[in-house]
């Protein structure tokens, strides 16, 4: 997804959002030096947490309110090493008492139920209502529940997961793994883009080829695509051929892989070629930008969030951050990494608003590793900056795990992925 | 409308001039070797935000938890003389030639000046 800029409006941008913001002329809202800088961060997961965390330990003037409805955050990083039995679910589980305790940050333990971007008011479920000098809102994906016949919130809680969003979905799709006979068929159905996690289904698939090869090897997985290419293609088919072949079939759109209609009683899927039977159906629906983010109408046409590149702050309502998935973050992909980076950028950048100073130009990172086995990772890098058609990759850095890496290279990624992940969940819950 | 390379490079310009990251980058460079510690409390804004996406994989202020280098507690020439040679290819890595390639020199040397520098407010 990329977001083109005209000059006009790269200097509109530049004038409203930094000067703008620095100045506290926001079109007549709130002035940016507010006397309290009371900040509220809805959603506790990689972009809401880096931000409040980074937010308190870079200012602990600021008082800082994390609205937060589960007491455990499940990651999806690592979801998939869950289904494969390599991870138990108490190994991706992020709790807020850290963030509590040490960093002074107030978590609320409720949802947003509407904000008043008017009024600079958050209600929450309970009726409580919280005043903002600026809200930052990272409330991850939400799914398009109608986009696929058949497929429901309530399918996918009893017979097809999606396993997307990481806790009660990946411990049924686990279950169903485990209960499946051998010589089953696993269909995994990924959406098109942009979506949460563009290595997601594959290192998924990876990983599910590991358990079945290892227990139930007459087994296969069939990938039902709409898409003609995905991420780390190359790098993910070359793994699949060495680890595991002939079990893992990936069908692009022009091979039959969009699928239009399920059918959770017969368990078939339809696809423009014919009905594919499952034993075990993992859907990802389509995706758009978390609900109260669309209840907020921060989000345009696209379903996801417009902002301004240098602060992340909504073009649609002023004071009001928006990160991680559900923002539009030019060439940036949909990340845990991603949007903790933008947590980071955001918590610095109200910061400098907070004392009415100019947001120092942002470079944005991510990394993803996936792992095709337990001893083979590969992994995709990107730093980023802003230019005037938005945010974009730098020339000459980033890019994929050599096509040629060695075996001791591909171990090491392996290695880098657990070492990653143990890092990332203390930067931001630790 | 399409932006032409010379409007975008126009707007570069005002936004640049604008932030004033410029001269506040000469005046940081001039100063850091001998000050290094007074930028502990008040560290240059744009090495900051530079700097803070390096910790999601080596851990807050670079102090790492598991299997990635910690780099905590290194000096600014130290890991300035790191981040170039990850850059060259000259230090062997998987990842962060990668990475190290998205900065320029003088950006370098802000990240290795934050991170040179922030561990000594622990102290």
């Amino acid at each position: 997804m990329s977001q083109k800029f005209s000059r006009r409006d790269f200097n509109k941008l530049l004038v409203s959002g930094v000067a703008g913001s620095a100045l506290g002329i926001f079109g007549g809202v709130r002035p940016a030096y507010a006397a309290q800088n009371r900040i509220v961060v809805i959603g506790g997961g990689f972009g809401g947490a880096s931000a409040a965390k980074y937010l308190r330990k870079l200012d602990s003037s600021l008082s800082v309110t994390l609205i937060e409805p589960k007491a455990t955050f499940y990651t999806c990083p690592f979801s998939n090493w869950v289904l494969d039995g390599l991870k138990n679910m108490e190994d991706i589980a992020q709790t807020y008492t850290v963030l509590k305790n040490k960093y002074g940050v107030n978590v609320i333990a409720d949802s947003a139920s509407s904000i008043d971007a008017a009024k600079g008011t958050v209600t929450l479920k309970s009726g409580k209502v919280l005043n903002y000098d600026r809200l930052i809102v990272s409330p991850g994906i939400d799914f398009k529940w109608n986009a696929l016949e058949g497929y429901s919130e309530s399918v996918s809680n009893s017979k097809m997961p999606h396993a997307y969003e990481a806790g009660a979905q990946t411990v049924l799709l686990h279950k169903q793994l485990l209960a499946m006979k051998d010589g089953g068929t696993v269909l995994i159905c990924p959406p098109a883009n942009p979506f949460r996690c563009p290595p997601g289904p594959y290192e998924r698939a990876s990983l599910v080829a590991h358990y079945l090869k290892e227990k139930k090897p007459k087994s296969k997985i069939i990938i039902l695509d709409p898409k003609d290419k995905f991420s780390k293609q190359g790098l993910f088919k070359k793994g699949w051929e060495k680890l595991y072949p002939g079990m893992i079939e990936w069908r692009s759109v022009a091979t039959g892989g969009k699928i239009s209609k399920v059918d959770a009683a017969a368990m078939t899927v339809t696809t423009d070629f014919g009905v594919e039977k499952g034993d075990v159906i993992n859907i990802i629906p389509p995706q758009q930008a978390g609900k109260i983010a669309v209840d907020a109408g921060l989000t345009d046409a696209s379903g996801w969030c417009p902002v301004n590149p240098i602060t992340f702050e909504s073009t649609i309502h002023p004071g009001i951050h928006v990160i991680g998935d559900a923002c539009i973050a030019g060439a940036m992909p949909k990340s845990g990494f991603a949007a903790s980076s933008q947590g980071k950028v955001v918590a610095a950048s109200i910061i400098r608003l907070c004392q009415g100073k100019v947001p120092a130009p942002p470079s944005l990172v991510n990394t993803c590793y996936s792992l095709i086995g337990p001893g083979y990772g590969v992994s995709v890098a990107g730093v980023y900056k802003l230019t005037s058609a938005g945010i974009v990759e730098i020339p000459g850095s980033g890019g994929l795990t050599p096509m040629d890496a060695d075996d001791d290279h591909l171990n090491e990624e392996a290695t880098f992925a657990r070492g990653w992940y143990n890092n990332i969940v203390q930067d931001i819950w630790g | 409308m399409q932006v032409t390379i010379r409007s975008m490079l126009t707007a570069c310009f005002v936004f640049s001039a604008l932030l004033g990251t410029g001269a506040e980058a000469v005046a940081a460079q001039k100063k850091a070797p001998k000050k290094a510690v007074t930028q502990v409390c008040n560290p240059d804004p744009r090495g900051q935000i530079l700097a803070l996406s390096c910790a999601s994989c080596h851990g807050t202020d670079g102090r790492s938890v598991g299997i990635i280098p910690s780099f905590y507690g290194k000096s600014p020439e130290y890991l300035e003389a790191a981040l170039k040679d990850f850059k060259s290819g000259a230090r062997y890595s998987t990842v962060m030639i990668r990475h190290a390639k998205g900065y320029s020199d003088e950006e370098i040397r802000m990240i290795a000046q934050y991170f040179g520098t922030v561990w000594q407010k622990n102290k």
